[in-house]
């Protein structure tokens, strides 16, 4: 004892730390709020002292204490302050204490952005870190919009661990400050290809995180991605792209296209489980959102359901149960092939393991028949008794239910034994679903109308043992039963076999007890009962004192309900009762009632469809807020309102009981409303009911009265000892079916149905039944839910408006404008490219009207883009006149091309996306396959005679090099004054051009590619894309020009191809970009393999030095064929050419930069002149846009004017004019080298067709 | 995205609690007995996925977590994770714990928690994984800790000295907690780097 004393006395001496604060609460077990609040006591007095490592130690034992639940939000200033200390020890005490405490709502938060910024920028980098991970922790939007340049900047720091610190976090800024999204974008994309797999893995995430919400602005990243996909190998980030390409494919089904073959091949060639995974639903999503129409579709579907069998079937617990995950997402669409799994699924179903029992639930829905659903239930019905934990049993509950009542009731044979199911059910204890249960019981009654004398007998069965449900509390739930129960005995209580005994069941006092709706319900349902015992009582006149003791009966027992503190029951209880007196009277004085009492009740009750209110259309010219009368006055209106909301509690009150309608009009009335429903009924194409056919199946169907009710001994049916009666209709069902097997085969056998169960009569006379076909037990009329008339289609809107991410749903692709770049940005971005040519030259001349005010300018661009659309239509309905008028050529279709593409293609993303997407084969689009036929040319025809046809005697560069300078000599002096251009400055309004679009949307196009065959053996084929596009965009102004070739491997050969190594032999000018430390004569490994009959694609990044030549370089492919038994090397010359046509890139214009740029003066002109050219003008146009990467900047008639931009920042113009087969261009670049040797390549191309 | 990262142990003690949104102190009391609720009633050699918790957004969201001798690793993650790669991310995470701290035992982190959080910090960042690779986080720690040895210098030898002392004093101070089973990698999940 004394020891301890000393020894605390030592603890005060020094600071107490974190360590010494946990041991004490481990020595306080007894009293540890009280040792604690001592120790908060102390850390207040720590916190008072000047000495910042005291502050820091108590802000350490604080943050170790709001772990355990201790709010500590009161020391926020003191963490502040050891954040703001020099001394990376207390920072990082205090940041982590911020990261766990701060929020939104903590003010001292504005107090920390300036050390924040510091820390952001200090010498240190782990100071940096440290900060840059608190405040990813508690970023608000004040801080996000004040930080974000500081973090943009950051994002191109030197250190690999800063960058992906601070590209992470972005994701943070962009939730809390959207307007961030797109000025830091451009650099964000730039980072997907950071050399560091950090960093790039970082901004892989942030993306898939954005692109999971929104994920239509991001589709224009496919190709980035495709590319990083065919090219990384570090699995997160795969996973992450496998996962990002599944949210992308429902939105364009040609990506979907483009990928399966890749993933297929990582299917075939991963080793990890997880990627494995990832690529299986990635497939899944593809083949999900490809409706049909793939020819190795199936072989696709039977690949994943194989691999998720082998999941399944696994011994790892977690691989059963992602494979059973995934397997109900192919089971949504392709029922068929899980259905041949059912065997695995079962027994999952009995696997220990509740997560997996779940997933096997899920999946039983979709693999349900008609042959099989009595025998999946029935052994679920098994695991409801087996199941503890209720948990596990609601789920069960709810599953029997879905997957009977799934498409209105398809899979049900035989209704009887779906009412006793539902019977059972409610023997649950302590379900909350009895709401469930009980609207199940309703539907069935309403719908099926066969049933409705089962149906009955079952719930006055169920009225009569209400107690077995209401006895226990616990069962509170399931008494929702009796609900259903009550209505549906009193609404068809004419099936009724005893009404007087389940009128008397219903009156009893312990119905008292009840929740208020359900004694409503009882109240009110007694009432029916009541005027069906009246009727039958009043054939027979001798008995006429049994119908006054049901009056009697009533009138004992209503008082009860009169008392009722429930309003709804008071109300219903003292107009019957009054009725019900008046009713008593009348009979003493022996006058016929009954019928006036039935009438109360008449008609039929039809379902309606749960959102049919809703869907009703407001009638024209009705607002609903407008005021019908001239608001009152204040005082007035306040009364008003207070009279309109009790009117409205009521009104829904009613509403929520219209099915009694109970209301006193007179005969003559009801039958007048009665007509008048009628006919309205015939009107309704919607009612079925009515229709004579179904009418006669109700009443002279097979043999429905005399569906026999008693065989079942319900007297005790909620507790059946051994066997449940629902066993009963499977075994029925069985015998039932044999039999009609057996009578179609021999129709002797008769005396054997007499045999199990007591005469049980069934549609013995039915004749043969197909075994495929199991017709249902009963002639059942499953009546549709009444929707009103002219109900709009649905529009649900499900979607959060509090969604953080609905904010960051911006349109990436659109260029920035000027007003944005103020944003948080410091440097200029390479988007600017659209704007450039035509600042330069704004420094240069006097713009006699300046169009372009900064400020307008994202407005305007918005307008411009409204009326585009709009001038498109116009366009295309000129066109199309010009069409009929003019060419050979069938006017196609309107364009289908578009479908899933985001709005108008006039980014330059977009439209690149569209080419990249075209060049997969499209065998289910219509219009590529309709194309062919009405082009003289075949898909890649042309750009495969392009390089192959160029002379061969250039065996290396030098003369080749020579030549084409004496070309650009020639070209030089043929040089001519252009015609000036001239443009509407307009901002688009009322005239007719194109801007600043490739003109693809106006009418179908053939089909084109860029892919050139490079080199094909007996064993491969190689396609090379036609240097398809530049992508580093910034880095061509510094550090040179990349260009990337795309080249498709094919493998012809029936042995596997492994091990394909690409080789190039550099030139001075063009140089394969190898990985660090390679060689210069290293090749470079092709990251697949190749399975006979596959093809992939793999992309080559080049750099190149001097764009104004077209380049030519040799190179080899080594690979080794493996063939059963041995493997051989192989190898593959051959000759990539690239031509000047590859260094440009598809760049959008506007029309007023584009006539400054040619005002200037800078620029050199040529021209060409094309013959004989019968092809329309818009194919003309878009072969060059897609060969020769234009775009199209305005476009009037029969003259167009396009623009593009070479990967060195070369400005060229086009002005292509047609006029009776001749096409003449008129060009201007201020790089005339490059110039004449991309016109030579156009003449090329119209010269091949 | 990771919603929340708990480590307890196996009386639902809280060892570790990283919440990647704001939830108040009571609300992530809660959070946790649920969590611990659902994790520990669950079998050996079941699987590691759990669906349902009901406080931390709902059904979108699953529970990831490996259970290492007296202690619960738990994740709770979106959709937009993988489950198995998360399942690899603990691996990673415990086995870098175990290097830091040289054979790690529970009691470590119960005295340790800061620098549990600092491990963590390198790994994921708020919410998003940051690094998956062991070498690297180690190195990144490792250099942090120097650094702050090396501010403390020899000012902090005292502190150091005292609390040195105060260990000694302790009386008990099992480590006999081990996590047994720590390198045993998981099947199947093989090619993680």
């Amino acid at each position: 004892m004394a020891l301890k004393i000393v020894k605390g006395s030592i603890d005060r001496m020094f600071d107490k730390n974190l360590q010494d604060l946990v041991r004490g609460i481990r020595n306080h077990k007894e009293d540890e709020a009280k040792y604690i609040s001592t120790c908060i006591d102390e850390i207040k007095q720590e916190l008072k002292q000047d000495n910042i490592a005291v502050k820091a130690n108590a802000v350490c034992k604080l943050t170790y204490l709001q772990m355990l639940g201790y709010d500590v939000s009161w020391a926020a200033f003191n963490i502040v302050e050891v954040m703001s200390s020099s001394k990376f020890t207390y920072k990082r005490i205090g940041y982590l204490a911020a990261s766990q405490c701060f929020h939104e709502s903590t003010d001292v938060i504005m107090l920390t952005t300036n050390q924040i910024r510091k820390d952001l920028s200090s010498p240190n980098q782990y100071d940096t870190g440290v900060a840059l991970t608190g405040l990813s922790c508690f970023v608000t939007p004040d801080l996000a919009r004040d930080l974000a340049n500081d973090i943009m900047t950051l994002m191109s720091h030197t250190k690999p661990y800063i960058r992906k610190k601070a590209v992470l976090i972005m994701y943070k800024v962009f939730l809390k400050y959207p307007e961030s999204l797109r000025p830091a974008f451009p650099r964000l994309k730039e980072k997907l290809e950071d050399p560091d797999p950090g960093v790039q893995s970082a901004a892989v995430n942030v993306i898939c995180e954005l692109a999971r919400r929104n994920p239509k602005n991001y589709l224009s990243l496919a190709p980035l991605f495709f590319k990083l996909m065919t090219s990384s190998t570090n699995n997160w980030v795969l996973i992450k792209i496998i996962k990002l390409f599944g949210a992308l494919t429902p939105l364009e089904p040609r990506l979907g296209k483009k990928l399966i073959e890749p993933l297929t091949n990582l299917i075939h060639s991963t080793s990890a489980m997880s990627l494995l995974y990832e690529c299986v639903n990635t497939v899944i999503a593809v083949l999900i959102s490809l409706s049909s129409g793939m020819p190795n579709h199936s072989a696709s579907i039977q690949l994943c359901v194989q691999k998720l069998r082998i999941l399944i079937e696994d011994s790892d617990q977690n691989l059963k149960y992602l494979g059973l995950l995934a397997m109900s997402k192919i089971l949504k669409t392709h029922p068929k092939s899980v259905q041949s799994h059912k065997d695995l699924i079962l027994q999952c179903l009995d696997d220990k393991d509740e997560s997996i029992r779940l997933r096997a639930l899920d999946l039983l829905y979709g693999m349900v028949s008609k042959k099989n659903l009595m025998e999946i239930v029935k052994k679920l019905m098994l695991h409801v008794d087996k199941a503890e934990g209720t948990t596990y049993r609601d789920e069960l509950l709810t599953k029997i239910i879905d997957i009977c009542s799934q498409s209105n009731y398809q899979y049900i044979t035989n209704f009887e034994w779906y009412i006793s199911i539902l019977v059972e059910l409610t023997r649950l204890e302590g379900t909350r679903h009895g709401h469930l249960i009980a609207s199940q019981m309703l539907d069935v009654a309403i719908r099926v109308k066969a049933i409705r004398a089962f149906a009955v007998a079952q719930m006055a069965t169920l009225l009569d043992n209400a107690h077995l449900l209401t006895g226990n509390t616990q069962r509170n739930g399931i008494c929702e039963v009796l609900y259903a129960a009550a209505w549906i005995c009193g609404e068809f209580s004419e099936h009724l076999e005893e009404p007087m005994a389940t009128l008397e069941a219903m009156l009893r006092p312990k119905v008292a007890t009840l929740p208020g709706h359900i004694q409503a319900v009882y109240v009110q349902n007694a009432a029916k009962l009541f005027a069906t015992v009246l009727r039958g009582q009043e054939g027979a006149p001798a008995d006429s004192t049994v119908a006054q003791e049901t009056s009697q009966l009533l009138i004992d027992r209503l008082p009860l309900f009169v008392q009722s503190s429930n309003l709804e029951v008071q109300e219903r209880a003292s107009c019957i009762l009054q009725l019900v007196k008046y009713i008593q009277k009348l009979q003493q004085k022996d006058v016929e009632v009954a019928e006036e009492v039935t009438a109360l009740f008449a008609g039929e009750l039809n379902p309606v469809a749960p959102k049919a209110q809703k869907k009703v259309p407001v009638p024209e010219g009705l607002d609903l807020d407008v005021w019908i009368n001239e608001p009152p006055s204040g005082s007035e209106s306040e009364d008003e309102g207070r009279k309109s909301k009790g009117k409205a509690v009521f009104a829904k009150d009613e509403s929520r009981h219209t099915k009694p309608r109970y209301t006193e009009v007179d005969e003559k009335e009801l039958a007048k409303r009665r007509e008048v429903r009628k006919a309205e009924q015939a009107n309704n194409p919607f009612y079925i009911k009515a229709s004579p056919s179904s009418q006669k199946v109700y009443q002279d169907g097979v043999g429905v009265e005399h569906i026999p009710v008693v065989q079942i001994d319900l007297s005790v049916p909620l507790k059946v000892p051994g066997m449940p009666m629902s066993d009963q209709y499977v075994k029925l069902e069985e015998e039932r079916r044999e039999r009609n097997k057996a009578d179609k085969k021999k129709k002797k056998d008769k005396k054997k149905r007499e045999k199990g169960e007591k005469g049980r009569r069934r549609r013995g006379d039915s004749g043969p039944e197909s075994e495929e076909d199991i017709t249902p037990a009963h002639m059942v009329d499953i009546v549709t839910e009444e929707m009103p008339e002219n109900a709009l289609p649905s529009d649900d809107d499900d979607k959060d408006p509090n969604d953080p991410h609905k904010a960051l749903n911006i349109d990436l692709d659109k260029p920035l404008a000027d007003s944005e770049k103020k944003l948080p940005v410091r440097s200029h971005r390479p988007d600017e490219v659209l704007k450039s040519p035509m600042e330069d030259r704004q420094v240069v001349e006097v713009v006699p009207e300046p169009k372009k005010k900064t400020g307008k300018e994202k407005k305007e661009k918005k307008d411009r883009k409204k009326s585009k659309e709009k001038k498109k239509k116009h366009k295309q309905e000129e066109e199309e006149d010009l069409m009929g008028a003019g060419s050979e050529e069938p006017v196609q279709p309107e364009e289908t091309k578009e479908v899933a593409a985001p709005p108008p293609a006039s980014t330059p993303e977009a439209s690149d996306l569209d080419f990249w997407l075209s060049n997969a084969p499209v065998p289910s689009n219509p219009q590529a396959a309709a194309a062919p036929a009405s082009t003289p040319r075949t898909a890649s025809g042309m750009a495969a005679v392009a390089p192959d046809s160029e002379p061969e005697e250039a065996k290396d560069t030098e003369p080749e090099e020579t030549k084409s300078s004496t070309h650009k000599k020639k070209k030089q002096k043929k040089e001519k004054k252009k015609k000036k251009h001239h443009h509407n400055h307009s901002d688009g309004a009322g005239d007719e051009s194109v801007q600043n679009g490739t003109v693809e949307e106006e009418e179908p196009l053939p089909p084109m590619s860029n892919y050139a065959l490079l080199a094909e053996n007996s064993y491969i084929k190689m396609m090379k894309q036609d240097a398809d596009k530049v992508c580093d965009i910034q880095g061509n102004l510094q550090d040179g020009s990349q260009v990337v070739v795309s080249v498709i491997f094919e493998n012809k050969c029936d042995s596997f191809i492994k091990s394909m190594e690409f080789n190039v032999l550099d030139s001075l000018n063009s140089k394969l970009q190898r990985p660090d430390g390679a060689g210069p004569h290293d090749g470079l490994i092709v990251p697949f393999q190749l399975p006979p009959g596959i093809s992939n694609e793999a992309r080559f990044i080049f750099s190149v030095q001097n764009i104004v030549m077209p380049q030519k370089l040799k190179g080899t492919l080594t690979f080794i064929v493996k063939t059963d038994d041995s493997s051989t090397h192989e190898k593959l010359d051959f000759k990539l050419h690239f031509t000047c046509t590859s260094y440009l890139i598809t760049t959008p214009c506007y029309s007023d930069a584009y006539s400054k740029l040619l005002e200037s003066g800078d620029l050199k002109g040529c021209s060409l002149k094309l013959e004989g050219v019968n092809q329309p003008f818009h194919h003309l146009l878009a072969r060059i846009c897609f060969h020769h990467h234009f775009s199209v900047v305005e476009r009037i008639d029969s003259c167009a004017s396009m623009y593009s931009r070479s990967i060195q920042g070369h400005h060229m113009c086009l002005l292509v004019k047609t006029a009776d087969q001749t096409v003449s261009i008129d060009a201007k670049c201020d790089e005339p080298g490059l110039l004449g040797n991309v016109l030579d390549e156009i003449k090329l191309t119209f010269s091949q067709c | 995205m990771i919603k929340a990262i708990l480590i307890f142990n196996n009386h639902g003690k809280p060892r570790l609690s990283k919440f990647y949104e704001h939830y108040s102190e009571d609300t992530e009391q809660q959070i946790i007995r649920e969590t611990f609720h659902l994790v520990s009633k669950r079998d050996e050699n079941v699987c590691n996925f759990l669906e349902g918790g009901m406080l931390i957004g709902g059904s979108e969201n699953k529970l990831i977590c490996r259970h290492y001798a007296t202690l619960y690793f738990v994740f709770c993650v979106d959709s937009s994770e993988s489950e198995l790669g998360i399942l690899d991310l603990i691996q990673v995470f415990v086995e870098t714990l175990d290097k830091c701290f040289e054979n790690v035992c529970e009691l470590d982190l119960i005295f340790h928690v800061d620098k549990v959080h600092n491990i963590l910090a390198e790994m994921v960042m708020g919410g998003m994984v940051l690094e998956t690779n062991m070498n690297e986080i180690i190195t990144q720690v490792d250099a942090q800790n120097k650094m702050e040895k090396s501010e403390a210098g020899i000012a902090g030898a005292p502190a150091r000295a005292v609390s040195a002392v105060k260990n000694m004093n302790l009386p008990e101070m099992p480590r006999n907690i081990n996590i047994g089973d720590i390198s045993i990698k998981v099947p199947n999940l093989l090619s993680f780097k």
